[in-house]
């Protein structure tokens, strides 16, 4: 959730009152933002001596919030100080800026819109605001510029007509902002290649055998989107009248980004002016933008239901209000409201956000809290979380304690300390781990009892301890490719093996679980003898001569389900262990 | 077992304390009352005590213990009682001498004395300066410093505390503590400690031995013997106590079983945008192998098992009413999901962007639990009545680790469904809900989550922290989510969940993550814990 800085005094004179910290907090709470600081109690270096800021966190769909502007009208509305404004297009002088796209930008990134601001009147407050805004869009709606990018200039120093092109990197000319040098956009790639601040946004277009770039009718550079805008054309506090182009992939994204700057500046200026945009080739031909409220129809009784309340429609219309809508009961249908959601809504999709907005203007914890439900169903729990309690609870009575290690390991861990070898269709591997820790998904419960030991050395020997838990394996007959599988795992680390004792566990478990202990032959003799037995198995994890492999008899079918024995010596060294180890592992969902 | 703190009084084995033993046994036999001070005074004050104390033990002997401060002299102090004060010693010097130059005394009686005595002589006119020289003036002298520091020799004491003072601070004398101890016989004395039986064995029951037989005292400030038990793990101890609330209430258990789930049940099923911030890299673990999931489709065998584990729920709720069950169609499930968010649908203006069917595709860890709630609600739309599902299990972050997050953990998750549900109805629930873990105050906080509307924060009230403190998420699920599975518009879901970890850390007072949930976790940490008991404080 993103978090915006504003000047408190300023907030409290734009909200015509003072507040105590608890006081501004419990507004927030019932608005539903969050005050995470109010500086002016902070004893940090940075803090004092400055204007006291307050530090509020924003929904992260809260895009018309994302500037002191944004934050001052809304909770000025919702405290019924004012009625949000109606945004309205003012009809330009003369004929209306215009910029045409080229075909060419669908090679790169195919859409614009923007909108001129005549009369703006810039404070150096204003003027921060303005461009913290526009990082902040483009940091969350905008996926770091990827999606949308924003480019505001000085009208006056420019003159339309305006093109939007795309053009090979080299054709493409102009003196960066804040910068005196003029560079082509192929060196400025490079010159900003090490840059903290814009290095991060070059891969967008860099590979690209065209570059988007917007022109002037005198061929000056407006901007470089999505990178840097041209210094030319820069905006000053002396900046009279703006041109904001705006471009983008996402057509939908593009006119919210430019409803949100028009919402949150146009109050400092005279008129807003449309851009005309010309793009035969792909219909996005128009006027930008549009700033008409859209309509939508919301039910009474929806409304009164979800919410427990019975208010009328036109009660239900004033409290709506208080959230910036400006609702009617319907003429045509006394079951509806008409409601026309303002541009700066665009977290408005459905008439349950309208609900929403009802039920926080009412006060969420005002609404009754009653139960309505009177139906109740039958608790059940899942079969193998039965199985597993089961196993648990016999281990730990058994005197062996319960550990939880985490389900991701390295790859090192799972295969090559165990001397297994990965046969690359078992394990389930990680695309983006941030660590070389959390490689894999586990594909059995040793490496995480290895490491629990590990940390534990410390500790007076025999260390017994156990985990059941999940392992995962790729299967592809499932539809998400992979499965979980439920194991049971114990150790035992001393002085001597403790071979006896894991074997002794795997009895005990066994008689808990109802398997009977027969012998090799019965068992490989007769598939319907339900037991199990062991078998001495060569095993690379274990010792030579000290590993048994577990085999069981269950509903007609034979399984083997586990491995038990005691650790090669190369696996302790790996693990960093002092003493022999013994361990057991089996699958448990043959039990189910 | 280290000797000593546990079980019976251990009889010391040293030969050296155990003659202390014998010797107060001996003395006692002649003399009565002892003291420590004046009878042993060259053993030490622990050595006594310990014999005493095993004495006393077995009432053989009772004992007072007095503290007393003891005055004792310096090494200088006793050159003086033996050699004379340095005054005394500069008198003497000058009376053999007649008369000394002052730059000839240091010779004769040695420079320490000669810098102090000389004040003290003329202070006490014994002696007086002639020119350059030193001579008598008195005849005979009284040594006092010399006779007090010997009365202290004797008697170790000194009434007058101001000249004690200042013999302290001319570092003539020191101040310890002395503890002694006044013996006299107890009701079991004897001469010797009698032979002991540890422990009532099968043998003297057996030989009737028992009868008579001098039982060692047993240590009642020691803790018993250590019981080596088995534990189990606190997380899951606190995981067991939820699910016990879960089942109260008639929920029924979901069926977590997998780690990776597609982005289809993760996220576009639940109406979060494929450009959504929790999908990037640095939030979500992508899955590299295998790398794409098939569209959605039956899961026979899961199937099976919620028929099975809602077969009690069915009978109780059977009427003679022919229930209509409508498959489920996933096909139409995938439009619906890919309509909804690229041109809207069900009444919703939807997100309105190219909808990606590789995206919806690619395998993730799952970062949440509820992409298993809506695949069980999606199953509720075959035949929608009222239903309560829970899960408590692992679920994965690409976080960077720290004190507060590790890249797994249990999200405790809970579904309602039913007909004609309210907002003020979920408070009231999670009231109740949170009243089992001894949170009896909760506020709503309006937030934002993608797949519910409204979305409101749990707030419980910390005692101990004195405020407010977020302790879980609620919400109603949206008609973006609920209506593409073919839920009727009228059926409403309650979602709520908190994570695991949270709870048990307030609980268990642990300030680090990776203390609970890991390999780090220490072993006295798992099996020291008490029993989880959440609703007691």
């Amino acid at each position: 959730m993103p978090t915006i800085a504003v000047d408190k005094a300023a907030l409290y004179a734009a909200l015509e009152r003072e507040y105590t910290t608890e006081e501004f907090d419990e507004l927030c709470f019932e608005f539903g933002i969050e005050l995470d600081e109010d500086t002016s109690q902070s004893t940090k270096p940075e803090d004092v001596g400055k204007p006291p800021q307050l530090k509020i966190e924003i929904p992260a769909n809260r895009y018309d919030m994302l500037c002191f502007e944004g934050i001052a009208l809304n909770l000025r509305v919702f405290l019924g100080r004012e009625k949000l404004p109606e945004w309205k297009l003012s009809k330009p002088a003369g004929e209306p800026e215009t910029l045409t796209i080229s075909e060419e930008t669908a090679k790169i990134r195919p859409l614009c819109s923007g909108v001129v601001l005549r009369g703006i009147n810039f404070t150096q407050e204003r003027y921060d605001s303005f461009i913290a805004l526009q990082d902040k869009l483009h940091q969350n709606l905008a996926r770091q510029r990827t999606l949308v990018s924003i480019g505001t200039h000085d009208l006056d120093t420019i003159k339309g007509p305006f093109t939007y092109e795309a053009l090979a990197p080299e054709q493409i000319e102009f003196i960066p902002l804040n910068q005196k040098q003029k560079m082509n956009a192929k060196q400025l790639m490079e010159f900003y290649d090490k840059d903290k601040h814009l290095g991060r946004y070059l891969h967008i277009i860099r590979d690209s055998p065209v570059y988007p770039v917007i022109y002037d009718s005198n061929r000056t550079v407006l901007s470089l989107p999505p990178i840097i805008n041209s210094n030319h054309s820069k905006i000053t506090l002396n900046t009279k009248n703006v041109l904001i182009e705006i471009t983008a992939l996402d057509k939908t994204k593009v006119e919210i980004v430019n409803h949100m700057l028009v919402a949150m500046f146009s109050g400092y200026t005279e008129s807003i002016e449309p851009l005309k945009i010309v793009s035969p080739h792909n219909n996005e031909s128009r006027e930008a933008p549009d700033l008409t409220p859209r309509l939508m129809q919301v039910e009474v009784d929806y409304l009164n239901q979800v919410t427990g309340l019975n208010y009328t429609p036109e009660e239900q219309s004033k409290l709506l209000e208080r959230m910036g809508h400006t609702v009617t009961p319907s003429k045509s249908d006394s079951k509806l409201l008409d409601v026309s959601v303002p541009i700066n809504r665009a977290d408005i999709l459905h008439q349950a956000d309208i609900m929403e907005d009802f039920a926080i203007a009412y006060g969420f914890n005002n609404l009754p809290r009653v139960y309505p439900n009177k139906s109740s169903a039958v608790a059940a729990p899942l079969p193998i979380n039965n199985l597993g309690d089961i196993v648990r609870f016999e281990a730990a009575a058994a005197g062996w304690s319960e550990v939880m290690p985490l389900i991701l390991c390295s790859h090192e861990e799972n295969f090559e300390w165990l001397n297994r070898k990965d046969d690359g269709k078992t394990a389930i591997k990680l695309a983006n781990p941030k660590t070389a820790e959390y490689q894999l998904v586990r594909t059995s419960l040793l490496p995480g009892i290895m490491k629990t030991i590990n940390s534990n050395r410390h500790h007076a020997v025999p260390i017994k301890v156990f985990e059941v838990s999940d392992v995962g394996f790729i299967d592809m007959s499932q539809e998400r490719k992979t499965r979980n599988e439920r194991h049971f795992a114990a150790a035992i680390m001393g002085k001597t093996s403790g071979f006896e004792q894991v074997h002794g566990l795997l009895d005990r478990i066994m008689l808990m679980l109802k398997a009977a202990f027969i012998t090799r032959d019965d068992g490989l003799k007769n598939e319907k003898l339900e037991g199990y037995w062991i078998e001495e198995v060569d095993d690379p994890t274990f010792l030579q001569g000290h590993a048994a492999a577990i085999k069981i008899n269950i509903a007609g079918k034979r399984h083997t389900i586990g491995v038990f024995g005691i650790l090669h010596p190369s696996v302790l060294q790996k693990f960093e262990l002092p003493y022999p180890v013994s361990t057991v592992e089996i699958n448990l969902e043959v039990f189910l | 077992m280290a000797g000593g703190t546990r079980g019976p009084v251990p009889v010391p084995l040293e030969s050296h304390s155990a003659n202390v033993t014998q010797d107060v046994l001996n003395l006692l036999d002649s003399k009565e009352p002892l003291h420590s001070s004046d009878d042993f005074p060259t053993i030490p004050q622990p050595e006594i005590k310990a014999a005493l104390d095993r004495l006393a033990s077995r009432s053989m002997v009772e004992y007072e213990t007095s503290d007393t401060e003891e005055v004792t002299l310096t090494a200088e102090a006793e050159t003086i009682v033996a050699d004379g004060s340095h005054e005394y010693k500069v008198w003497d010097a000058v009376k053999q001498a007649g008369k000394i130059p002052i730059k000839e005394l240091p010779k004769i009686v040695g420079a320490d004395s000669a810098k102090v005595g000389q004040g003290n002589a003329f202070k006490n006119k014994w002696i007086k300066k002639d020119g350059d020289s030193l001579v008598l003036v008195a005849n005979e002298v009284q040594d006092t410093t010399r006779d007090v520091l010997a009365g202290i020799k004797d008697t170790k004491a000194l009434s007058d505390t101001k000249l004690l003072n200042d013999l302290k601070k001319r570092k003539l004398v020191t101040l310890s503590k002395v503890i002694s101890y006044t013996v006299k016989k107890g009701p079991k004395y004897a001469k010797e400690i009698p032979v002991e039986v540890t422990d009532l064995t099968a043998d003297m029951i057996a030989s009737g031995s028992w009868e008579s037989a001098n039982f060692k005292p047993y240590n009642f400030n020691a803790l018993g013997a250590s019981q080596g038990a088995g534990a189990l793990h606190p997380l899951n101890k606190v995981r067991q106590e939820f699910r016990n609330i879960f089942f109260s209430q008639g929920f029924v258990e979901m069926p977590t079983g997998h780690f990776v789930d597609s982005g289809f049940w993760n996220f576009d099923a639940l109406f979060v945008p494929q450009q959504h911030p929790a999908r990037d890299m640095q939030d979500t673990f992508f899955i590299s192998d295998p790398v794409k999931a098939d569209k959605p489709r039956a899961d026979p065998d899961i199937d099976a098992q919620l028929d099975a584990m809602e077969a009690g729920s069915r009978r109780l709720f059977a009427s003679d009413e022919k229930r209509q069950v409508k498959p489920r169609n996933y096909e139409q499930y995938f439009k619906n999901i890919k309509e909804v968010h690229q041109d809207g649908a069900f009444d919703s203006i939807g997100y309105r962007y190219p909808w990606s069917e590789d995206e919806t595709l690619r395998l993730v860890l799952r970062t949440h639990t509820t992409a298993v709630s809506t695949w069980v609600l999606h199953r509720l739309a075959e035949d929608p009545r009222p239903a309560r599902y829970f899960s408590i299990d692992r679920v994965f972050r690409n976080e960077t680790v720290d004190a507060t997050h590790l890249a797994e953990f249990h999200q405790i998750e809970g579904v309602i469904a039913d007909f004609g549900l309210t907002l003020g109805g979920l408070m009231k629930f999670l009231e109740t809900f949170f009243s089992r873990m001894g949170i009896d105050n909760l506020r709503f906080k309006p937030a934002y989550n993608p797949y519910t509307e409204p979305s409101m924060e749990i707030f419980g009230w910390h005692g101990g922290l004195k405020k407010w403190v977020e302790i879980g998420n609620s919400g109603m699920f949206r008609p973006e989510m609920l209506e593409p599975m073919g839920l009727p518009k009228d059926m409403r879901v309650y979602g709520f969940g908190l994570g695991l970890e949270r709870p048990t850390m307030i609980k268990y007072g642990v300030s680090n993550i990776r203390d609970l949930l890991g390999h780090k976790v220490d072993l006295h940490f798992i099996s020291n814990n008490a029993a989880v008991r959440l609703e007691k404080n």
